[in-house]
């Protein structure tokens, strides 16, 4: 009923994300969501690998290469990164949900740290599992 | 037969309907609870990625580890089944869209928790293969 009624009116739309200069806690909010439901994925990834590992040696054996493949290091790194992410911006949530950090200086310097952050552990992860094939 | 509902009548059911607070309350609980949880996650992933077949079915056949791991899992996505039910929420108009891509959320985050959760029980609980 609503959508009838807007259809003949259309209602005044808000200013939409072409008309705002691209700055950091925007990024960091938009990551956030992309970084969300790229976990989704992953978790999807991670109930396959249980149903692969309690199905035998072939079908982990078959998963396990789906995953090392160039496309599938290229998405377990991304969904690595999306973790970090995740758990920073988290982080940064809970700190406002308690009435902190809403000062922009504070809100632009976590969000920039929040990005560090997910590089940082995101290479420092993946220079361990290297390092561990190779050693 | 809407164009005699007072303008509330209409709104009623439509919004939050006063339900938003056990969302809100939910998403940061099993948000922290997640933060916690990623402590046993990134290490454990990190020694299965390691020891390959053999030390993942030996780690999962710890019952600690198997209860942390299905914790997790189902924790883990429940608040992906969260998130994303905001996002369609936020972005999908169309009521017949929304409440199939809300449909969908729940049927794959369900499925996937519930078959995890059995295979995790089973690399416990299971001898043999």
């Amino acid at each position: 009923m609503a959508e009838a009624r807007q259809e003949a009116r259309p209602r005044p739309l808000s200013p939409h994300v072409q008309v705002w200069r691209w700055h950091i806690t925007m990024a960091a909010s938009i990551s956030n969501r992309v970084a969300g439901v790229a976990l989704y994925a992953g978790w999807l990834i991670f109930a396959g690998w249980a149903l692969a590992l309690s199905a035998g040696a072939d079908a982990y054996m078959a998963y396990t290469r789906l995953l090392t493949s160039p496309l599938g290091l290229l998405v377990l790194v991304g969904v690595t990164a999306a973790l970090f992410f995740h758990i920073g911006a988290g982080i940064r949530h809970l700190a406002w949900d308690s009435g902190r950090g809403f000062a922009k200086a504070t809100a632009s310097a976590t969000a920039w740290i929040t990005y560090a952050f997910a590089l940082v552990a995101t290479a420092l992860v993946w220079g361990l599992v290297l390092g561990l094939h190779a050693g | 037969m809407s164009g005699f509902r007072t303008g509330l009548g209409r709104a009623r059911g439509l919004g939050a309907s006063k339900h938003g607070v056990g969302h809100f309350i939910a998403e940061r609980g099993t948000g922290a609870a997640l933060l916690l949880l990623s402590f046993w996650l990134i290490p454990f992933a990190l020694a299965a990625a390691r020891g390959g077949y053999v030390a993942a079915r030996e780690m999962l056949g710890s019952p600690v580890n198997s209860a942390l791991a299905i914790l997790t899992l189902v924790v883990g996505l429940y608040h992906a089944m969260m998130g994303v039910r905001v996002i369609v929420e936020d972005y999908i108009e169309r009521r017949s869209t929304k409440a199939i891509l809300l449909l969908l959320n729940a049927l794959i985050g369900w499925g996937a928790a519930a078959m995890g959760t059995v295979a995790l029980l089973k690399l416990t609980f299971g001898s043999g293969s």
